[in-house]
């Protein structure tokens, strides 16, 4: 049972094209560039949610990106659907479907509106007040809580669209294309600025584009003609970029800022598919002009929120824009003369126009005599105390108001209406201004916030810097753009302008109503259901902060960001606690300015672009393998190489036992590789390593540990000393980069005397680690001429030399305990050679092992793994490495620190092995160790941090930190675990070949 | 998000630098010289101060060079940059 509003045809929408929309499973029709909510009200429909709290029937209150009400979900149970889409924003299209948000069966019968007969009991921080005990019960109540709230539902497949991020880089940026950000974008451009013009808008022009306001005219022009013809001109204008759809979400430092561009959400669905849905807009502009205007309030009476309860300058833009009658008998209420100018605009359009009711005394104007002229009543010092019909409007009360505003005298007038239009007053768009850092001041005349000190390259300009008349605008724009622009001349200069003359303004931030506050809801935040009431509780109860009151009363909080109801909010609070608006100062606005969707902010990284990640050259092998792979840093390793469908356990008991008994082969190009030249090179390794270097021969390894300066075990690894002044260092795999930076700080802030210079060569090298007794047998087959006898290339030795014509640095070095060749060549030859190792290997089963076994390996040797065994809070003393601390050299990084009261405390958590009772039961890693089973409170000694089964010693090993671990040796201390407790001894945290025999065997 | 005037390469994004703590902390010569207090004081010690900063920053993603910045915390103003080793501009 549609009905049809539609009033007038309008130029603004394409009235020769029907769009078909579901809207709660019925079927409308409206136009193209129609919003959803401008298609509603023209079919009578301003029923369109529920509120968050109370569930009141709420309808379409604004135009615009402020509105708290008509939030809905668009396309629901289908992969695009989206909630809290504004109604008033997302324009229709053939096909598109919405529904209503936060009720439940149904936006007309919602069982939830129960709550707004409870609400007496529902007072702001109700929740927090009721809910909070017993705490462990909260679980329970927020269940129940979220499903009667919610706001929408998120989709629950992956989205199909596609995203997408551009940087942009401009002279000036101006957000906004009503008639000052046209006219600024105009000016700059022609300038030679590399001007970018943005709008969330589909057209440009702001209000004055549909300004038919015989008393506002511009060079003897009605305003929205002289504007029409500008905008023709930009056209022709170079430098100039114009982006509509496009909304500025955040407003940075330094002029950045990010903007959404909605490129195909008003299309049919068959337009949208392989097309960009939305470019999320990342601007670097040298200056920024704000042009975002200003919002509407609306005023705070009794029962405020009625579906047909809107602002009037949404009532004036549905019938100017839209050709829609936003209802057949309307109201007007207000305090300042906007009111007057959407009642006649109304008129024009033969739309019935009952009365304007205004809280000001009486003044003869021009404005006010053409409404009496055409019949429309006013109510003169009024003010609306109740309103009545549940779903739709249907009657108004009125009273008279006493001087000093705070209470009602006289009859009670009763006018029937569908639709009320309520102008409070305009306030500024400030919100990406002072997202930008910038800081407003308070204008005691104008009751408003406006722009004070920037912090950036940057102007507000029109209504959002408080200039509201468009003679004063214009001006103003003219001034400000000449000293922003450094320019002699606007191209407006000359213009003449003529506009009404305001009579008087007056603010009552909370309205009073015949009867007392309690038994009223004059809402503040439509979205949140915060009442004036709430925030008099608020203060009552002892909040006085903003923030604090904020909070508590979620005025402010929902995903219209308080837009309309904040600057009441202030006013009550500085009315009831007696304090100037101005100290209260405004709470801070955030972004984004609207809502961004997820896709727009990750744009292209999804799926195997998520994350950047490093494959090693000898990775498609791996892959053939079926290998498994583990993300280490940025790495992708393999991890282990199941056979036959073997799990986990067993691929690397085998490969364990493999390496041990006859050969394995590693992939170790990921390991950090930094090339360190210059003739300070050993004292620089010296300063960086607790060990010395300075007696390093040319052609040896040594193995390092390198701290923190608060004495903690930073990193490890493996450096080749290739030449007298030249130095190959080995990091852990995911330290390299950090490793790197630290030393390069160093080397350029603390000891810049040194002649050292450092070069990552990570990813120039591909590493195979040969290992296992046969592995020297199998180096021989591939270098059949490099003398490999312990006697010419011991262990911890160098040597250069080459396959073929491809040279290789072979490291003779070892992380497993058995004999290990690390064959470095050019990267570009790393397959080749490992497939090289492979085919020579075979003979002695050659077995290629991944990381988990590495680390069991290393594990039955005791060699510890930095950020494993280790946490920042480790020294080597607590992993029993006092060996490798240097005594004789003065200094190194972390020394002092080793010498420091806390570091040389016993009962320091030391490293130590720790051996099952029952030698099948492994540990967890991350397992408490306690002493004491009885004990209450438990005392926790440390935990497990390395625990493997040994196939090699057939037995659990584990590594684990222990209080006063190291004089525990042979201890028996507990695990205890969710179902059982586990009895383990204390052990020397070298299980395998504790005498390392066969590194030379 | 800064525009950060690198000394060595210009003025660049602030995601290829990497912030680095309090300036002009100098390592100690002498650390074995210093008593516990003395050692702390210079290794956890640093500012946190609403206002002018001065600021050791790295160019992590472009030339790798330390430079100093002086900062106002208060509104993020960069007052001015200078290399590893000067004295800081009066500003």
């Amino acid at each position: 049972m549609s009905e049809n509003l539609r009033v007038k045809s309008s130029q603004y929408i394409d009235e020769t094209t029907r769009v078909s929309f579901k809207f709660n499973g019925t079927t409308y029709y409206g136009f193209k560039g129609d919003t959803l909510a401008s298609a509603l009200l023209a079919n009578n429909v301003h029923l369109v949610g529920r509120s968050f709290k109370y569930h009141r029937p709420r309808g379409i209150m604004t135009s615009g990106s402020e509105e708290p009400n008509a939030i809905v979900q668009i396309n629901p149970n289908t992969n695009r659907t989206e909630p809290n889409v504004r109604a008033t924003e997302v324009e229709i299209y053939e096909g598109m479907e919405a529904s209503s948000q936060n009720c439940w069966p149904s936006v007309n019968f919602d069982i939830g509106g129960i709550n707004n007969f409870l609400s007496p009991l529902l007072p702001a921080g109700f929740y927090y007040k009721t809910f909070m005990w017993p705490a462990s019960f909260w679980e329970k109540y927020e269940y129940f809580i979220r499903h009667s709230a919610g706001l929408g539902k998120s989709p629950t497949s992956n989205d199909p669209d596609i995203y997408d991020h551009r940087n942009i880089h401009c002279d000036v940026l101006v957000v906004g294309a009503g008639i000052s950000g046209i006219l600024a974008a105009k000016n700059a451009a022609k300038n030679n600025y590399k001007t970018l013009l943005l709008d969330e808008k589909n057209e440009l022009g702001g209000s004055t584009i549909y300004e038919n306001n015989e008393s506002n005219k511009i060079d003897n022009k009605i305003s929205s003609e002289w504007l029409k013809k500008e905008i023709e001109e930009l056209k022709n204008i170079k430098n100039l970029e114009i982006k509509t759809r496009t909304s500025v979400a955040a407003y940075h430092q330094y002029n950045y800022l990010l903007a959404r561009e909605n490129l195909t959400d008003h299309l049919e669905k068959k337009d949208k598919i392989n097309k960009i849905r939305q470019r999320l807009l990342k601007i670097r502009a040298k200056r920024v002009i704000l042009a975002t205007g200003a919002l509407e309030r609306p005023m705070v009476f009794n029962n405020n929120d009625r579906p047909g309860i809107m602002l009037s300058s949404a009532i004036k833009k549905y019938s100017d824009f839209y050709g829609v009658a936003c209802g057949r008998k309307i109201i007007f209420f207000t305090n300042n003369d906007s009111a007057y100018e959407s009642a006649l605009s109304l008129n024009d359009k033969g739309i019935k126009v009952e009365a304007v009711v205004d809280i000001r005394k009486q003044s003869e104007t021009n404005l006010e005599k053409r409404v009496i002229d055409a019949g429309i009543k006013i109510y003169w010092e009024h003010t609306v105390v109740n309103t009545s019909g549940y779903k739709r409007l249907n009657n108004v009360s009125i009273m008279k108001l006493s001087n000093d505003g705070t209470s009602v005298t006289g009859n009670k007038i009763s006018i029937s209406c569908d639709c009320l239009g309520v102008a409070g007053g305009w306030t500024p768009a400030v919100h990406l201004y002072t997202q930008s850092g910038s800081k407003l001041a308070f204008d005691e005349d104008k009751k408003i916030f406006i722009p004070n000190k920037n912090n950036s390259d940057q102007i507000s300009v029109g209504s959002c810097c408080g200039d509201f008349k468009l003679d004063e605008i214009l001006k103003n724009l003219n001034e400000k753009l000449k000293d922003f622009l450094d320019i002699n001349k606007t191209d407006f200069e000359n213009i003449t302008v003529k506009n009404d003359e305001e009579i008087s303004k007056r603010n009552i931030w909370l309205l009073p109503s015949d009867k007392a506050l309690g038994k009223t809801k004059p809402f503040v935040d439509y979205q949140n259901d915060a009442t004036a009431k709430d925030i008099k509780l608020a203060l009552r109860e002892g909040f006085r902060s903003i923030e604090h009151v904020k909070r508590y009363t979620t005025t402010g909080m929902g995903t219209d960001q308080g837009k309309l109801g904040n600057m009441h909010a202030l006013g009550i609070i500085a009315d009831t606690a007696g304090v100037k608006m101005g100290e209260l100062g405004t709470t801070t606005f955030r972004p984004p300015y609207t809502p961004l969707t997820f896709g727009t902010i990750v744009g292209r990284n999804v799926g195997k672009f998520f994350d950047i990640f490093r494959r090693t050259p000898m990775n498609d092998w791996h892959v053939e393998q079926k290998a498994e792979f583990e993300n280490v840093g940025q790495w992708k390793r393999a991890w282990y190489y199941p056979i036959d469908g073997e799990t986990m356990h067993q691929a690397v008991q085998r490969e364990s036992k493999a390496a041990r008994e006859s050969s394995g082969i590693l992939d170790a190009s990921t390991l950090g590789k930094i090339d360190i030249q210059g003739s300070d090179a050993s004292e620089f390794l010296n300063r960086v390593y607790t060990n010395a270097w300075s007696k390093l021969g040319i052609g040896k390894c040594r193995y390092g540990l390198m701290l923190n300066e608060d004495g903690m075990v930073y990193d490890d690894g493996v450096t080749t000393r290739l030449g007298e002044n030249h130095y190959l260092m080995t990091t852990t795999t995911g330290g390299a980069a950090n490793v790197l930076g630290k030393l390069e700080d160093y080397l350029q802030t603390e000891w810049p005397e040194l002649d050292v210079y450092l070069t990552s060569v990570t990813d120039q090298f591909a590493t195979a680690s040969l290992c296992g007794p046969n592995s020297k047998k199998i180096l021989k087959k591939i270098i059949p001429d490099l003398d490999l006898s312990d006697e010419n290339f011991p262990h911890m030795s160098f040597k250069e030399a080459k396959i073929g014509s491809i040279v290789c640095r072979i490291m003779r070095i070892s992380f497993t305990g058995e004999q290990s060749f690390e064959i470095n060549v050019q990267a570009s030859y790393g397959k080749a050679l490992w497939e090289k190792c492979i085919e020579a290997g075979r003979e002695f089963n050659i077995t290629p092992y991944g990381t988990e076994t590495m680390h069991l390996l290393r594990a039955e040797k005791g060699f510890i793994i930095v950020g494993q065994d280790t946490d920042g809070t480790m020294t080597p003393i607590d992993l029993q490495m006092d060996w490798i601390v240097s005594k004789k050299k003065y200094d190194f990084i972390g020394k002092r620190s080793l010498y420091r009261s806390d570091t040389m405390r016993e009962d320091r958590k030391q490293l130590v092995g720790l051996l099952t009772d029952d030698p099948k039961v492994v540990l967890e890693e991350g397992a408490q160790i306690v002493s004491e089973l009885n004990k209450n409170p438990v005392e926790m000694l440390g935990h497990v941090t390395s625990s493997y089964f040994s196939p090699n010693l057939n037995k659990s090993i584990a590594l684990a930190v222990v209080r006063g671990g190291k004089d525990m040796m042979g201890k028996k201390l507990f695990i205890p675990m969710e179902d059982k407790t586990i009895n383990v001894t204390v052990s020397n945290p070298v299980f395998f070949d504790q005498t390392n025999e066969r590194l030379n065997a | 998000m800064f525009v950060i005037n690198c000394p060595y390469c210009g003025e660049r994004d602030q995601q290829e630098f990497k912030a680095g703590g309090e300036a002009h902390i100098e390592r100690p010569k002498q650390p074995t010289e210093l008593s516990d207090d003395e050692w702390a004081e210079y290794l956890f010690m640093r500012k946190n101060i609403k206002g002018i900063q001065y600021e050791r920053w790295n160019h992590a993603h472009g030339c790798r060079k330390w430079f100093n910045m002086i900062r106002d915390t208060s509104n993020d103003e960069i007052k001015a940059i200078y290399k590893m080793g000067e004295k800081p501009p009066s500003i």
